[in-house]
């Protein structure tokens, strides 16, 4: 199995297959006040605004990373985002808001 | 004239929506925060009320909101409200000792959308908890807790510190490693409302102070992220004061059960401010245009050291109640700074607390309730 990025800590390991899913108890939603995409938690909130809310809406629990990243390049045409949805997994699947989707 | 501050054109939007719904609570914590003169206040708000002030809040943006008291599961009510607030999206926190958390209830409440709950433990001990907060209540928080976890809730804990509980912090976090808590919260007990009467009996020594530190990182690196646990150091204890609310007005609106609209839990005691009722006004105008939402929002409001301090965008001055408490006069520095004139008056509270003789012998401790609220409403505020 390809490794998404060499060097990465265990904990933060996954590749192109991985389906991720949103962590039990956080829910993603827009936030008409604010005119953004917002990740709840318990006694918590972050912000995802730009291309981090266009990422969190794709992590369903089905999709791949590696459709993810087909489908944002096919809605953003003109650069690849690989990179940057690489980047922006590690970085939450790291803080433990989303996880490898659990099975059975 | 010169101008060292400002108040912001706009305040941005209230993301936390407090709902203390009730006063009543069948706990009578040593600890509480909660005005001590509870039971002079008027009616509580109703149904009807509380269904407006939700659908107001989520109109001007709040996104987390907590079902709290008093102890909220007092109103038979709860289960609609619960509904409501998913209904209109917000994320709900129930915030409670667990008593009158049966199976019914709480399956209305995952039925409902409820997304959170966080329960309140006084100690690990039977003895303790069940001293502190002047009921026996222990074995039903241990079976409330297994009914938590059995609707796949995740499992908060909330216990609070001070000198009586303090040194058991292990026995604690064992006690919810036990119950497969995934958050810990050890909050040392902040001094407002009933805790700051019981200040000198529940101030905690800065030796068992360290020790629970201590305790608590190497616990935390045994279990690693399966338990976050948080430790909230007492601010007497700090040189610099807390960023209480995250600022004035900021994202934080407290509704007491009689409808008051508060910037925080403790504002009410604040003289001059007349706070509107929700039953008077809407949540908007309340945030946005009230003189009580307005008063210590920027920092025009600020006197020295504050306002030619560079850490006024940090902690904008601490806490306007502690230093109303403290010093008769919300528009000073949170007297937890050591910049502040007055910090001898905490220092002292602290050099008193070092004293390892159980101060609850000299002065009898006062739980929190109503034959207490009633003579502590006597004498004005």
């Amino acid at each position: 199995m390809e490794s998404a990025k060499p060097g990465m800590s265990d904990t933060a390991a996954f590749t192109d297959d991985t389906v991720f899913e949103l962590q039990r108890h956080f829910r993603f939603q827009w936030e008409p006040a604010q005119q953004g995409f917002v990740l709840l938690y318990p006694e918590g909130m972050v912000k995802l605004p730009g291309s981090s809310g266009e990422i969190m809406k794709r992590i369903d629990g089905k999709s791949s990373v590696r459709t993810i990243v087909e489908d944002l390049n096919n809605t953003f045409p003109g650069a690849d985002l690989r990179g940057d949805v690489i980047g922006f997994l590690e970085h939450v699947h790291g803080k433990g808001w989303i996880r490898p989707k659990q099975t059975g | 004239m010169e101008k060292a501050g400002s108040v912001p054109n706009k305040p941005g939007n209230p993301l936390w929506l407090l709902a203390e719904i009730t006063y009543k609570c069948p706990l009578h914590c040593v600890f509480c925060y909660n005005p001590v003169d509870y039971t002079s206040y008027g009616q509580e708000l109703t149904t009807e009320d509380w269904l407006r002030v939700l659908r107001q809040g989520r109109e001007i943006g709040a996104t987390q909101l907590g079902f709290s008291g008093g102890e909220p599961l007092v109103r038979d009510d709860l289960e609609i409200l619960v509904a409501e607030a998913r209904k209109l999206g917000y994320y709900s926190n129930l915030i409670t000792s667990g008593v009158g958390l049966n199976e019914k209830r709480i399956s209305a409440f995952k039925e409902g959308g409820l997304d959170h709950i966080q329960l309140s433990f006084q100690d690990s001990t039977k003895e303790l908890n069940d001293f502190l907060s002047s009921t026996r209540t222990f074995d039903l928080k241990q079976k409330v807790a297994k009914l938590i976890k059995k609707h796949e809730y995740p499992m908060v804990l909330n216990c609070v510190l001070h000198r009586h509980n303090i040194d058991h912090v292990q026995q604690i976090l064992e006690m919810a490693e036990a119950m497969e808590a995934e958050y810990v919260e050890l909050a040392n007990t902040q001094y407002y409302g009933w805790a700051y009467v019981n200040r000198d009996q529940l101030l905690p020594t800065r030796e068992q102070l360290k020790r629970a530190e201590e305790v608590t990182n190497k616990f935390r690196e045994r279990v690693g992220n399966k338990m976050r646990i948080y430790f909230v150091v007492p601010d007497y204890y700090e040189n610099r004061p807390k960023a209480c609310m995250n600022g004035w007005g900021s994202v934080f609106l407290t509704i007491t059960a009689d409808g008051l609209a508060l910037p925080c839990h403790e504002a009410r005691q604040l003289p001059g401010l007349n706070f509107p009722n929700v039953r008077d006004h809407d949540l908007r105008s309340i945030w946005y245009d009230s003189p009580g939402f307005n008063a210590y929002r920027g920092d025009a409001w600020m006197k020295e050291p504050c306002r030619t301090c560079p850490e006024k965008v940090k902690d904008f001055g601490g806490c306007r109640c502690q230093a109303y408490m403290l010093t008769g006069d919300a528009t000073n520095a949170d007297p937890v700074c050591d910049l502040s004139p007055h910090h001898r008056l905490v220092t002292d509270a602290v050099d008193k607390a070092q004293n390892p003789a159980p101060a609850v012998q000299v002065k009898p401790i006062l739980f929190r309730d109503d034959r207490n609220s009633r003579a502590l409403s006597k004498t004005p505020a």
